[in-house]
This record gives C-alpha cells, sequence and structure tokens, in this order.
C-alpha cells in the first residue's frame, strides 16, 4: 500500500502521511461504528453523535485534572480509566435519550434527525455553560508523548499508536458482540426482521435502548481517542459529524465491514491529498468523491439483505 | 381542474388578505425603517421556508442543503453588486484596478472567467434562477432516478452544502472566503444601504414571497399537487400507476432551490453582504425548523414560522446570548414531539372551524387537507 518501503525521503513521506491518515482514520472509525450500529439497527440518524463523543472528550479531561490533583501518582495509567469513563457517561447518557426522546419517534426517520439536531444545540450549549467556550487540552503523560523512530528518517508518535491499538480492540469486540454473543445474535434478527424477532420472544425495546446506548458509548471512547490529537471546544463534534455519516452510508449502513473500509478509504484519501493540495480542497475532493459515487452506488460498498 | 382543488377557499383568500395587510400595510406604519430591515431579512429565509413546505411537507423529501441554494442565489447577486462596486475608479489604489478588493489582497490579478458573466445585470438575474436549478437538477435526477430518498437525500444534502461551505471558505481569492463577499453598495447605481432603499427593498421582497406562496399554492392544488401527496403517502402504487415519479420529485425540488435562491439574493440585496455562514449545514437545518414551526404542510404557515422564530432568535439573543440555543435545541424537540404540524396545525385544530362558519363555507373534502393523514416518514 505504500508503494514499496525504501528508506528515501519520498518513502518516509508517505508512511508518515499514511500514519497520520490512520490517526484520521480510527478516530473516524471510533465514531462511525457507534453510527453504524444505531443506523443500522434502529434506522435513527443521531445528529447528536458528534456532541456525545465530545462528552466523552470532556470526561476524559476532568479525569486527567483529577488525577493531576488528586492522584499524581497514578497519572501515567490516567487515560486507561478515562476510557472506562467516557464509555460509562456517553452510554448512560444514550439510554437516557433513548429513554425520553428516540423510543417515540421510530419509524419516523426525519423527525427523529431534527429532534436529535436539537438535543446537539442544546449539549452544545450545556457545554459551553459548564465548561467555558474555549477549547481545553489534556496533558498527555510523559511515556505518551515520545515517539517511536522506526528507522532514521520515519517517525512515529506513540499517542497515535495507542489509538490505533484502541481502535483495533475496540472494533474486534464490537464484532465480537455483534457476531458471535447471544446479544448480537438477538440485535441482527432485529436488524433482518423486527416483526419476526419480536413474535419468537426478543424484547425488541430493550435491545433497541442497548444498542443505542452501546453506540454512544463507543462515541464516548472516539471522544477519549480524540483528546489526544485535538483540542476539545463545544462545536468540536459538529464538525465531526458529516465525515461520519458519509462514511456510513458509504459503507453501507448495515455491514460493520463496510463502515471499516470506507472509514479507511476516505480518510486515507483525505490525508494523501492533503499533502498535495491545501486541506480545504483535499477535503472537497474527498467529499464529491464520496458523493459521488453515491450517486453512482447508492445502496453502499457493502450492502446487507434487509426485509423492510 | 377535474382532480384539483379550488385555487384558494374563502378562508385561504382571508387568510392572504391578513398576510398581505400585516406584511405590506401594518409592519411598514408601525416599526421603524431599521427594524423594517430586520423583518424583510427574515422574510427572505421565508422563501426557504416555503420551498421545504413543497419539498418536505408535500414531497416528503427532506433537504437539508437548502442553504446551499440560498447561498448560490445570495453570491450570484453579491458577485453582480461587488463587480459595480469595483469599478476602475472605486478601486484605483490596488495593484490592479477594477476587480475586486478581495482578489487584489490575494494577488489575482485578472478577473477570474467565471466572474465575467456578472458584470451584466441581466445575466445575473438568470443565473440567480439557472444555477441553483441545474444543481438541483443534477442532486435530484442522480438520487430520485436511483429510488434514493429519506434519510439517505437528507445526508446527502447536506455534505453538498458542507462541500460548498468548505470550497469558498477555501477559495479566498475568488470568494472572498470566510469573511464573504462584503461591501456592497449600489444596484445599477442605486444606493442600496439607505433607510429609503431599504424600505423599497423590504415591498419588492414581500411582493416576490406573495408571488411564490401563490405559485406554490397553484402547484399544490393542481393535479401535481395531488400526485405529490399521493407519492409522499404511498410512493409504490403511484409508481404502480403509471406515473414517474422521479420527476415530480425532481421538479418540486428544483422550485424548492429556485425558492431559495430568490430569497438568497433578496437577502443579499437587503443586508448588503453575503457569506458562508448562510450556505452551511447549520443554517440549512436552522431553516427546516421554520418550515417545521410554521407547520410543514402549510405555506401561510410557513412565512409567520419563519418571523416567529427569527423574532425570538433576536430578542434572547439581545437579552440572553446563552439561553437561545437551549431555546432552539427545546424548539426543534418540542415541534417533532409535541406539534409535528406546528402553529398551522394549531391553528386549524383551534380557529380554523369558527372562521369557516362565519364565513359560511362548506369544509374542505377531507381528501383535500394534505395534513390530515400523518407523513409516511
Amino acid at each position: 500500500m505504500l508503494g514499496g518501503y525504501t528508506f528515501t525521503d519520498l518513502g518516509s513521506i508517505f508512511v508518515m502521511q499514511g500514519f497520520a491518515g490512520l490517526i484520521l482514520f480510527s478516530v473516524f472509525v471510533l465514531m462511525a461504528l457507534g453510527l453504524a450500529i444505531i443506523f443500522g439497527q434502529m434506522g435513527v440518524i443521531n445528529m447528536a453523535h458528534g456532541e456525545f463523543m465530545i462528552l466523552g472528550a470532556y470526561v476524559t479531561y476532568l479525569t486527567s485534572t483529577f488525577f493531576q490533583a488528586h492522584l499524581p501518582g497514578l497519572f501515567s495509567i490516567y487515560f486507561f480509566v478515562a476510557i472506562v469513563l467516557a464509555f460509562i457517561a456517553s452510554g448512560i447518557m444514550g439510554l437516557i435519550v433513548e429513554y425520553v426522546l428516540i423510543r417515540h419517534l421510530y419509524n419516523r426517520p426525519l423527525d427523529t434527525l431534527l429532534a436529535t439536531w436539537g438535543l446537539s444545540l442544546i449539549l452544545q450549549q450545556a457545554y459551553r455553560t459548564i465548561f467555558g467556550a474555549r477549547e481545553v487540552g489534556v496533558e498527555l503523560p510523559q511515556w505518551m508523548l515520545g515517539s517511536w523512530h522506526a528507522t532514521e528518517s520515519i517517525e512515529i508518535p506513540i499517542n497515535g499508536m495507542i489509538i490505533m491499538a484502541l481502535t483495533i480492540l475496540i472494533t474486534i469486540g464490537v464484532g465480537f458482540l455483534m457476531y458471535k454473543s447471544r446479544w448480537g445474535k438477538n440485535v441482527r434478527a432485529v436488524v433482518q426482521n423486527r416483526a419476526i424477532a419480536g413474535a419468537v420472544g426478543i424484547d425488541t425495546e430493550k435491545v433497541d435502548r442497548y444498542t443505542f446506548g452501546i453506540g454512544c458509548g463507543i462515541a464516548g471512547i472516539a471522544g477519549a481517542a480524540f483528546t489526544m490529537i485535538g483540542s476539545t471546544g463545544p462545536t468540536s463534534g459538529q464538525l465531526y459529524i458529516v465525515n461520519a455519516f458519509l462514511i456510513v452510508v458509504f459503507g453501507g449502513a448495515q455491514s460493520l465491514l463496510g463502515t471499516i473500509a470506507s472509514a479507511f478509504t476516505i480518510s486515507q484519501t483525505q490525508s494523501t491529498l492533503e499533502f498535495f493540495l491545501s486541506g480545504s480542497m483535499a477535503a472537497v475532493i474527498t467529499l464529491l468523491a464520496v458523493v459521488g459515487l453515491l450517486m453512482l452506488r447508492p445502496q453502499g460498498l457493502f450492502t446487507l439483505k434487509v426485509r423492510r | 381542474m377535474p382532480n384539483g382543488t379550488t385555487f384558494l377557499t374563502r378562508s385561504g383568500w382571508l387568510n392572504l388578505a391578513i398576510l398581505a395587510i400585516f406584511l405590506l400595510v401594518v409592519l411598514p406604519l408601525v416599526v421603524d425603517p431599521f427594524r423594517l430591515n430586520l423583518v424583510g431579512k427574515y422574510l427572505t429565509y421565508a422563501f426557504v421556508a416555503l420551498g421545504l413546505v413543497m419539498c418536505w411537507g408535500y414531497g416528503g423529501i427532506l433537504s437539508l442543503g437548502q442553504g446551499c441554494f440560498f447561498g448560490l442565489g445570495g453570491y450570484c447577486m453579491a458577485m453582480y453588486l461587488k463587480l459595480e462596486a469595483s469599478s476602475i475608479e472605486n478601486t484605483k489604489i490596488q495593484s490592479t484596478p477594477g476587480i475586486p478588493d478581495f482578489m487584489d489582497w490575494n494577488q489575482i490579478t485578472a478577473l477570474p472567467a467565471f466572474w465575467v458573466p456578472f458584470k451584466s445585470f441581466p445575466l445575473t438575474i438568470i443565473a440567480i434562477l439557472i444555477l441553483p436549478t441545474i444543481l438541483a437538477f443534477v442532486i435530484g435526477a442522480a438520487m430520485f432516478k436511483r429510488r434514493v430518498g429519506g434519510v439517505y437525500f437528507a445526508i446527502i444534502t447536506q455534505a453538498i452544502s458542507s462541500i460548498l461551505t468548505i470550497l469558498i471558505v477555501g477559495q479566498q481569492g475568488y470568494t472572498g472566503g470566510v469573511n464573504g463577499i462584503t461591501d456592497l453598495r449600489t444596484l445599477n447605481g442605486w444606493d442600496i444601504r439607505s433607510d429609503h432603499a431599504h424600505t423599497i427593498l423590504y415591498f419588492v421582497c414581500v411582493i416576490l414571497l406573495i408571488a411564490c406562496l401563490l405559485l406554490a399554492q397553484y402547484v399544490t392544488c393542481s393535479k401535481l399537487g395531488r400526485i405529490l401527496v399521493a407519492m409522499r403517502e404511498k410512493e409504490d402504487r403511484v409508481r404502480f400507476s403509471g406515473y414517474s415519479v422521479a420527476n415530480f420529485k425532481i421538479f418540486i425540488f428544483c422550485l424548492a432551490a429556485v425558492f431559495a435562491a430568490i430569497g438568497g439574493a433578496m437577502f443579499t440585496l437587503q443586508v448588503g453582504f453575503m457569506s458562508p455562514t448562510f450556505v452551511g449545514i447549520v443554517p440549512s437545518i436552522e431553516m427546516v425548523i421554520y418550515a417545521a414551526v410554521g407547520g410543514r404542510f402549510s405555506l401561510f404557515g410557513a412565512i409567520y414560522g419563519t418571523l416567529l422564530v427569527n423574532f425570538a432568535k433576536t430578542s434572547f439573543s439581545e437579552s440572553f446570548p446563552e439561553l437561545w440555543l437551549f431555546g432552539l435545541g427545546a424548539l426543534f424537540i418540542g415541534v417533532v414531539m409535541l406539534f409535528p404540524n406546528g402553529l398551522a396545525g394549531i391553528y386549524r385544530s383551534t380557529l380554523d372551524p369558527y372562521v369557516k362558519r362565519l364565513l359560511g363555507s362548506t369544509p374542505r373534502p377531507k381528501s383535500a387537507d394534505p395534513s390530515v393523514s400523518q407523513p409516511a416518514e
């Protein structure tokens, strides 16, 4: 994929640029995984997904300041605690939102879209009131700051590798949950045929609620990962939401593999183009290509036959 | 029209008269010119809301990219006005006189080719009407012919308006970047910044809005409007009856786009600048709420809804800026959960029966009322 693993400068640039794309890919995958599960399962468009991600980022920020102030000895491992807390916080928030809001709007996807957009506005303003309009950044422990010198000219930042490892772990975890566990079997049954799944005794409402919760929880983890590559502000989530949706749609809404493949394609295209063009033109060309491809192949890259 | 309903019922004419008197007589008499200009600005959003009622309420197609067409119309007008403002005499201190100032700042030495048609006023007017139609046609043809609709369409249109914003912001030398096209002064030598001009432009805006309203009303009560409602309710059945569903959808989407573009052009004229903040996702979705608050099936409701939401926005932002987003968010959720038919729905269930009795007209047959059944989505 890298066009010959040479030790020339060009090769190094390709490797590092490719790796930068992979970090973007990690955040995209984590965000899109949650969206894909929710959209694939319930047909719900969650416009507030970016805000769930930012909730995870703020939880990470709070955890890091807490560890700094009270447990400086354990500061080096705060990130792992933060991941768990971010998952729990966003997940619980997701459960509440599903119970209060989404549950009443099934079968009205366009209305869900508007309602969750309203929710995202409220959350943004809540973050602004609580944490202030300024962006906050976390302090990384010493061991995460350095970079690994693969060769003389190739440097790979350690926090990037941690994000990647985390993404792979979460992806495998989600894959396992969806395809190997009993709960995953229930979810897939509901996706394929809701009425019959209910008829054979699956509590579809419960499956829906927990799916939404887990999807939001994964967004929280995405937020924790996000703190490592950027600073967190009340509206940071909104910047990613369009890309995340395009990834889900482009990948084929019911396919986890498709989501990963399309996240990879989009992030690599964008970061490779960024090297040759300005950042905004790279984004424009990538998005245009995706929209163009979606017009030619609206069902996305990978599709699953679903009875509607 | 054997298959349609009457153009406007008696209460419809009454509503029209009330709206016209309110906008053309009451408001200009009551509010000062500054506020009137503000109302004029709100009314430009009402063009978008009208289009959304047509394509979302009647057609069942939710576009989250109307800001893109609003922006196209606005930018076309802004380019014409900017070229007029950048005459050789006005810009002689620049290194290249005769081109807009932001181009000069970005080391561009000649007017880009796509700016040239905007030297002529008729061509600009044509561009305002044609460009959005072409864009909407391309998007619509690509999507509807392949039977893509619902949320997919919403996401794609959202992505398109996001692309346009990034493009405008990124190509600073050609588009004015994030500041937009500012410092517009005259339209064919007529100063558009004076109070007098603002008042005249307000009346032009209202008259255009009412014209668009009547056109939209004509479409909804024609056979075409009936097919749209039928399509929204049971698309397959309309298709099996031999209608080309995609063509109707493309038509209504193009119509909505043109409305939005006219609104955009009027916006530029009244406010005196155009910037990418009116193109992106956030304004596009906000425009949907105008239509939703007014009632997604009601053309009149769209106008009142736009005025109400914007009035609330301005007064909240002046006194409690931090509360506005909470309010707007709650409005989105409330309209969807509690009042899916918006103001018009409340009006229909409370006041309308009395008005109808007063006018002595028989209630319209149920089937003609688009709001009777819930939307299929």
